[in-house]
């Protein structure tokens, strides 16, 4: 089966780069062809970066606690761009503080993104979850 | 002695120039007017009798040739994302030697097709897409190059996954298939996509452009003048076997109508910490400036500049200055003749210096986090470099060229931009850079040589 391309980053000006070095491998390891933008990514960078690679999902990584604020808009980027339902996902230390994250989730998910995910996920479950969404056996 | 003659045809001048390759030695140079209508050989032969007035009749041994002529190699390029594709679309056709009119992004429109049929290109260069990434952009693309008809030849060098289908869509049409231009994603892949300009250049723009008849005078390596200029100044950086090169360097070629800036350096950044962002950068990096010229495109750098400014650095008044701009920009062949228009001529070539440098020139941003501070690099970075190199017809014959050079330097009112601290300058009194080009093909050793005895060297202080 073709393997399906993933576009990964830390948005914002966030250099938090451990959770994304170690969700590169976990991805790659798991069959994916991983598009790795690093840290410091902006919205059109990886929106760039999934238009040239014609990507299946955008996940995006956001650990300082401006997540919020550097995903609003990313979705109607994404449509403006020709993305059409391109799968979002966001994950990391996503928003200040302790808040119920049904809530987080629910406001990310009024912002287009598919799934949110909360802090220290293990990377088995994100990539169920690509795995579902994907329609990957 | 070996004598060779290296042949420069330019869209004005047909400049010859003459070396004793035994000895490494510049015998003369001449240059002739030529226009368009005129056949390009007269241009050349009349060239050829101002120099053996100088030098004697010599029996040249080889001849060899660039050209820039009716155009230079016109080209057009287009690719999906403009600062991914189509950028590294344009990037391969300027290292090529090319004019490139235009650069497309995403999907051609009938706008775009009836521009194109308009502009009827020496060279299309249809990219697009990440191998195994997107494909539909450089389908429709080849699609609508289809329907847009005419001959001039299409070089693909797009998604691996599609090519073979852009080929079949453009049955019955001149298309050369190489190597994508970026692979990967933020990997550039320029070098394949350039020889293969290079040879379609020589089968066919040589042949088109009437050089045919002169070339059966020519030993060989026809190439557009800019490869010429590249190729000195990759050799004068790096040096030969026996001879070590003078290092990173800049060069200036400030023209009527454009403004190229070359360089020969790896651009990296001088904090390993400081992270790149944007496409990886060409070692040898070539930019054209369109709107930056003396003349045709003088009104580019009063926009870019500021009328101000350009009045304060002549010396003169906002309307006088408003004035001769008005002229020059009306009589394009208008050479300085008074002091007012000297000094206004020399403070539009310090502001198209200044003003094509920076945008060749990377630039660094800080970020600021609790851990301290972070640097961010884009484009190549130029601070070490301390060698500029000043050509063209603008530049070299002006008397203050050290003052005008001073303008490619770092500037504390623009911190971000990645220019030489401080550098001196040579200049390319005698025109000769395109030649050792040429000549650095076979004779690497002597032009070498040449170019380190005829480039002028002075310090520049800022
Ligand atoms: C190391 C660290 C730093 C280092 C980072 C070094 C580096 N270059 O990587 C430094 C010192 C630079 C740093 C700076 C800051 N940090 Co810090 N940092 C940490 C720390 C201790 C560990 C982060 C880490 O590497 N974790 C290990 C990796 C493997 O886990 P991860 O990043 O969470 O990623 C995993 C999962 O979250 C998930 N995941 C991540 N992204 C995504 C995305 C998707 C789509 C999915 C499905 C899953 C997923 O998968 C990853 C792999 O398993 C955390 C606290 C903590 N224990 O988490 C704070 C923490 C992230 N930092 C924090 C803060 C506030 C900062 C600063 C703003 C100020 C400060 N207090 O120092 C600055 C911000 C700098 C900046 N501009 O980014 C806060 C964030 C608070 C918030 N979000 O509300 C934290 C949580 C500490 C805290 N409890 O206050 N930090």
């Amino acid at each position: 089966m073709e393997k399906k391309t993933l576009v990964i980053g830390v948005i914002g000006a966030d250099v938090h780069a451990v959770g994304n070095q170690i969700l590169y491998h976990a991805f790659t390891d798991a069959g994916f062809n991983v598009i790795n933008l690093g840290v410091m990514v902006s919205q059109e960078e990886f929106i760039s970066a999934a238009i040239e690679t014609n990507a299946d999902a955008i996940l995006v990584s956001s650990l300082y606690g401006q997540g919020e604020l550097d995903c609003r808009g990313m979705r109607e980027k994404c449509d403006e761009a020709g993305l059409d339902n391109i799968l979002l996902y966001v994950g990391g230390n996503i928003v200040i503080g302790k808040q119920p994250f049904e809530e987080v989730e629910q406001r990310f998910k009024a912002m287009g993104f598919d799934r949110s995910f909360p802090p220290g996920t293990p990377p088995e479950v994100d990539i169920e979850c690509l795995k579902e969404d994907l329609h990957i056996q | 002695m070996n004598p060779v003659l290296l042949i420069d045809f330019g869209s004005t001048y047909t400049k010859v120039t003459a070396v004793d390759t035994d000895e490494a030695k510049l015998l003369g140079t001449a240059s002739s007017y030529t226009t368009v209508q005129t056949d390009i050989n007269n241009g050349l032969n009349s060239a050829i009798a101002k120099l053996e007035m100088m030098t004697g009749h010599i029996e040249y041994r080889e001849r060899y040739a660039a050209s820039s002529a009716a155009g230079g190699l016109r080209m057009l390029a287009s690719g999906l994302v403009p600062e991914l594709t189509a950028e590294a679309a344009k990037c391969a056709s300027l290292g090529a030697g090319a004019k490139v009119l235009k650069t497309y992004a995403f999907e051609l429109n009938e706008d775009d097709a009836n521009e194109i049929r308009k502009i009827d290109p020496d060279i299309f260069l249809l990219v697009g897409g990440t191998d195994g990434g997107n494909s539909k952009c450089i389908l429709h693309n080849a699609k609508v190059l289809a329907e847009i008809g005419g001959d001039f030849p299409i070089v693909i060098a797009g998604n691996r996954n599609a090519v073979r289908e852009c080929e079949r869509i453009l049955a019955g049409r001149e298309v050369h298939i190489c190597e994508n231009v970026m692979p990967k994603f933020g990997v550039l892949n320029i070098a394949p996509a350039q020889q293969v300009i290079r040879e379609v250049f020589l089968k066919k723009i040589v042949r088109a452009k009437g050089l045919t008849e002169a070339s059966e005078l020519i030993s060989g390596i026809m190439m557009p003048t800019p490869s010429a200029v590249m190729a000195a100044m990759k050799l004068l950086a790096e040096g030969t076997e026996k001879q070590s090169g003078i290092g990173e360097l800049i060069a200036v070629d400030v023209g009527g109508a454009t403004t190229d800036i070359y360089s020969v350096s790896d651009g990296m950044p001088d904090d390993p910490r400081t992270m790149m962002k944007g496409l990886p950068e060409p070692y040898i990096k070539r930019t054209v400036e369109g709107d930056i010229g003396m003349r045709y495109s003088i009104r580019g750098i009063v926009d870019s500049a500021g009328i101000k400014t350009i009045a304060e650095l002549a010396g003169l008044t906002v309307e006088r200055t408003e004035e001769l701009i008005e002229r020059f920009a009306e009589h394009t062949d208008l050479l300085p003749d008074s002091d007012e228009t000297k000094a206004l001529d020399e403070a539009l070539a310090c502001m198209a210096v200044r003003i094509a440098v920076t945008r060749h020139a990377g630039r660094i941003e800080e970020t600021y986090n609790m851990c301290g501070t972070a640097y961010v690099q884009t484009g190549k970075n130029l601070m070490n470099i301390d060698r500029i190199v000043i050509t063209g017809g603008s530049l070299i014959h002006t008397e203050h060229t050290e003052h005008i050079a001073s303008f490619a330097l770092y500037d504390e009112k623009d911190p971000t931009s990645l220019k030489p601290k401080k550098a001196s300058v040579l200049v390319d009194r005698k025109y000769i850079i395109a030649a050792m080009g040429l000549l650095s093909e076979h004779y690497p050793e002597a032009a070498f040589t040449i170019m380190k005895e005829e480039l002028v060297n002075n310090v520049i202080a800022k």
